[in-house]
């Protein structure tokens, strides 16, 4: 069957949608101007040298590397072993259990922000990047579970018994076999885990302090507070440390696919 | 594990209860955890909601009463609704060719729906600010098609169109996965019914992708219903949402119970949205787009 | 379900080629008159072209060049669903959000037949494939057999002149396989329709088909029916593909001499490359040359494997070169001191051996 032609038209045209907007950015973190002027009138790199040099900028992007590597272990961590956990429930405990892991993901930021902030207001946990890392956690534990318990619903189940049958013990055959096998899944998780925490915003601006800054809200502060353009230059990094793993990810794995047939 | 070396060799669990006990240990940090970080505060809140400043329902009757609270949760609603109509306008035949298209540009195709998703939240809305900022490219094409130097930034309309672009992957992914699954031979049996290529479309393929339909729209009416960055970045405070008076609430004027109750609000109305659709569409729908999301093309 | 008018269901295929841009061509040069009434089988291997002509005759697939006529029409420029053609899908294709009975009154409603005719189709219809009862079900609360049977009622209950089945019979276990056929033997018997009937399952196609056509590489490589494809198979590939055969890759000499190996046989012909063909049953054993009739055609062979399979037994034969072969005889028509490894003499009657083109190229 055949696709009509008004079809792909639309389809082009929506996918043009989807991603011809944000490269937007790139160009504009290349301007010379002070405004937000597009196209731009000239080149320059003064924000990329603003966004490397300026102790705010610098000290947002430290901060945001920091909680999303503590975002990303602790995660990682707990989800993996939540993941393989699950596994040994009955079927009506592990609906229950994995509706309850990935319920972050379903749940409006906007709320587990404001419940955070006043949990953590009251327990003098607010303008810590500790803090905020601990919440990304929360956000960040349904994709490592995902991706974990995607890897490990793949697998033969036999293997787990030819293990035992072979004469390992039931922690033998989990770090032998289980872990391994799950590890990819455990190592997209983690980089899901830590790009979760890297772009979130919301509950960093509410848990944010002057010593508490990563860098979206650097981000979101230089628009909404005064016009920076070195958020040209973030959006274009961002873009970069966001996007380019992913988009990695995605050729690796269809080149997987595709070899596999 | 722990059985194993404390109890004397006959009392131990058998080799399936052993693992069992494992299994739970396993699973005990992350439900510990999100008990302490998620569940705990919003039952707190949730407290906060009918205790603060004074006991009662106080708070959620103003949310149906004051004028201003009523005119920001009509718009978030209505915007919400806009982006969710648009979304699978958008959506569904984008999907559609995704199931039609050969491996290589599926590939494609499923890549340029998740790098949107996956890329900065706040460089996609910046990208937005520039493109609908006075005299900037949107409002020239607006312009070109006889709309006039129509004022983008700060209104409305210019949080619709950046929430639907921004929100369009949850749409495409639940829709592709239910399509993927329906039997292309399906429709070609309707065509040699009797069925024109179209009605046999309408009436065998539509249906049997509605839940998948369901799924996206729902999820992404949910998300909708939560946003902040997009409307605090492009709207203004005259064109406000839910998120940035709950914002204002708690953040800047410290009133729990009142941004509680719009939050507890949310919360009911995103879990009866969802339970709808999970009706609908059983309970794949919006797991499974979690699992697209994550997994790519893994499936 | 009224008796189609004579003639309306012959379908004529002439010249029907396809190609997919400028690939090579997967149909190539097929011309088959198909007779009302009748039932052909496109028999071949994956890949032959077969279910690429079936979806050319259903409108599915667009012709590259040649005619589709159905009773004398031309309906090439038809889109499928004005065909009124009956399709049998390999996965049933039932729609599954509909009950068995919305999915047999489905071409009904299509043609704006009245709603109380309707309900009078369908309950005939289900009678027909014996599931009365069953019409509020779910396909998916059906077993593979009656799904089957839902596919094939929906696909006769708007009398179409012609029903074409596409490997209908492959998603089914061996047994549910047989009952089925003769299902299907019946329905044709019962609705005189024309059957154009797709497998690659060569015994399917023998007890079904009126006509088997015989696919390879694009083309019909033989048409005739099931006996006279298999007694004269014509090609190797035939031969090869439709029973069980013992093949031999020598050459017809001038004088009626067939030789192969250092063997010289009695064959009729014009002399050239053929390959000679006997039938598994059409061969014999014997433990000696000397017990061989004196105008057989006779050659030494080594037994491979021996097995008993109550009504015959099957003797496999190893001739040193070329392909390996069998013989099937009464069960008691060999020595019991026969051994996998033991020398024989095969043999067989001249008038029983075919000759049998080889294939151009190395292209089977």
């Amino acid at each position: 069957m055949t696709a009509r032609p008004w079809l792909k038209i639309v389809a082009v045209l929506v996918g043009l949608f989807l991603t011809v907007p944000t490269l937007v950015v790139i160009p504009m973190s290349f301007s010379s101007a002070k405004t937000f002027r597009f196209p731009p009138g000239g080149w320059s790199l003064e924000w990329y040298e603003r966004l490397f040099t300026s102790p705010e900028w610098t000290t947002a992007i430290v901060n945001s590397l920091q909680v999303g590597v503590i975002t990303a272990v602790l995660a990682t961590v707990l989800g993996t072993a939540a993941a393989i956990g699950v596994t040994t429930l009955g079927e009506r405990a592990k609906g229950l259990a994995v509706g309850f892991l990935l319920s972050p993901i379903i749940i409006p930021n906007i709320l587990i922000a404001l419940v955070i902030f006043t949990t953590f207001l009251r327990i003098g946990l607010t303008g810590s990047l500790f803090g905020i890392a601990l919440a990304h956690t929360a956000l960040a534990l349904p994709f490592v579970v995902i991706a974990v318990t995607a890897r490990l619903q793949g697998m033969d189940p036999a293997l787990r018994k030819a293990g035992g049958s072979l004469g390992a013990p039931p922690f033998a055959v989990f770090r032998k076999i289980t872990l391994p096998l799950a590890m990819p899944g455990v190592l997209s998780g983690a980089v899901l885990a830590f790009i979760s925490s890297f772009d979130e915003v919301v509950i960093s601006l509410f848990l944010q302090s002057p010593t508490a800054i990563t860098l979206p809200v650097q981000m979101f502060n230089s628009v909404t507070v005064q016009i920076d353009p070195t958020i040209s230059a973030a959006s274009s990094l961002m873009v970069l440390v966001v996007s380019v793993p992913i988009l990695l990810a995605q050729v690796v794995g269809a080149r997987r696919g595709s070899r596999g047939k | 594990m722990a059985a194993d070396t404390a109890a004397p060799p006959k009392r131990t669990l058998s080799p399936s209860g052993r693992r069992r006990v494992g299994g739970l240990l396993l699973l005990l940090p992350a439900l510990v955890a999100l008990t302490l970080f998620f569940v705990l505060p919003l039952l707190s809140i949730i407290v906060d909601s009918v205790t603060d400043p004074e006991p009662g329902l106080g708070n959620y009757a103003s949310l149906f009463t004051d004028g201003y609270t009523l005119r920001v949760l009509g718009r978030t609603l209505l915007v919400a609704l806009v982006v969710t109509v648009a979304g699978v306008l958008l959506a569904y035949p984008y999907a559609y060719m995704m199931t039609l298209a050969g491996p290589s540009v599926r590939a494609v195709m499923v890549t340029v729906v998740l790098v949107p998703f996956w890329t900065s939240m706040l460089a996609r809305n910046f990208a937005w600010m520039v493109l609908m900022q006075d005299g900037g490219v949107v409002q020239g094409v607006f312009g070109l098609v006889g709309l006039g130097d129509v004022t983008l930034l700060g209104t409305t309309t210019a949080v619709t169109i950046s929430m639907t672009q921004v929100l369009l992957p949850f749409m495409v992914l639940p829709m592709f996965s239910v399509m993927q699954q329906i039997d292309r031979r399906l429709t070609l049996a309707g065509q040699s019914l009797g069925a024109s290529r179209f009605s046999s479309f309408r009436k065998v393929y539509f249906p049997l992708s509605l839940p998948g339909v369901a799924a996206g729209a729902s999820l992404v009416f949910v998300l909708a219903l939560g946003f902040y960055v997009t409307p605090a970045l492009l709207g203004s405070p005259q064109s406000s949402m839910i998120a940035q008076v709950i914002s204002v609430r708690t953040r800047d004027l410290l009133d729990f119970g009142g941004g509680g109750a719009m939050g507890v609000f949310m919360l009911v109305v995103t879990l009866a949205v969802l339970a709808a659709s999970r009706r609908l569409t059983g309970p794949g729908g919006a797991a499974g787009a979690a699992h697209a999301i994550v997994g790519g093309n893994e499936r | 379900m009224t008796t189609p008018t004579p003639g309306a269901g012959r379908i004529e295929l002439t010249s029907l080629s396809k190609r997919y841009g400028s690939g090579p061509l997967v149909v190539d040069d097929v011309t088959i008159d198909i007779a009302s009434g009748e039932f052909v089988t496109l028999l071949g291997p994956s890949g032959s072209g077969k279910t690429t002509t079936l979806n050319m005759i259903a409108g599915f697939t667009e012709v590259s060049s040649g005619r589709i006529r159905l009773g004398g029409r031309d309906i090439a420029p038809l889109p499928p669903h004005k065909r009124d053609f009956g399709m049998v899908f390999q996965n049933y294709a039932l729609f599954p959000h509909m009950t068995v009975t919305q999915n047999i009154a489905f071409p009904l409603r299509e043609r704006k037949v009245p709603k109380a005719e309707i309900a009078r189709r369908v309950e005939q219809v289900l009678e027909l494939v014996d599931l009365t009862g069953m019409g509020g079900r779910r396909p998916d609360e059906l077993s593979g057999g009656q799904q089957q049977r839902v596919a094939l009622a929906r696909a006769v209950v708007f009398s179409p002149s012609v029903l074409l089945l596409d490997e209908p019979l492959s998603a089914l276990d061996r047994k549910l396989r047989q009952s089925l056929q003769q299902e299907i033997k019946r329905l044709h018997e019962e609705l005189k329709l024309t059957f154009v009937f797709v497998t690659h399952d060569q015994d399917e196609a023998m007890s079904l088909s009126d006509r088997i056509a015989v696919f390879n590489n694009g083309r019909v490589e033989r048409i005739g029916t099931p006996a006279d494809l298999y007694r004269n198979p014509g090609t190797r590939f035939v031969a090869r593909f439709l029973g069980e055969s013992n093949l031999f890759e020598g050459s017809l000499r001038p004088g009626g001499v067939y030789e192969w190996g250092g063997h010289k046989w009695a064959a009729d012909g014009t002399p050239g490359e053929f390959d000679l063909v006997v039938r598994p049953e059409r061969l014999r054993i014997a433990a000696t040359p000397a017990e061989v009739p004196a105008d057989a055609n006779q050659v030494p062979a080594t037994v491979a494997g021996l097995y008993f399979q109550g009504t015959h037994q099957r003797i496999e034969l190893d001739y040193g070169e070329g392909p390996a072969g069998c013989a099937v005889l009464p069960p008691d028509a060999v020595g019991a001191d026969l051994r996998p490894g033991s020398g024989v003499t095969a043999y067989w009657d001249p008038a029983h051996q075919v000759l049998v083109t080889r294939p151009n190229e190395e292209n089977e």
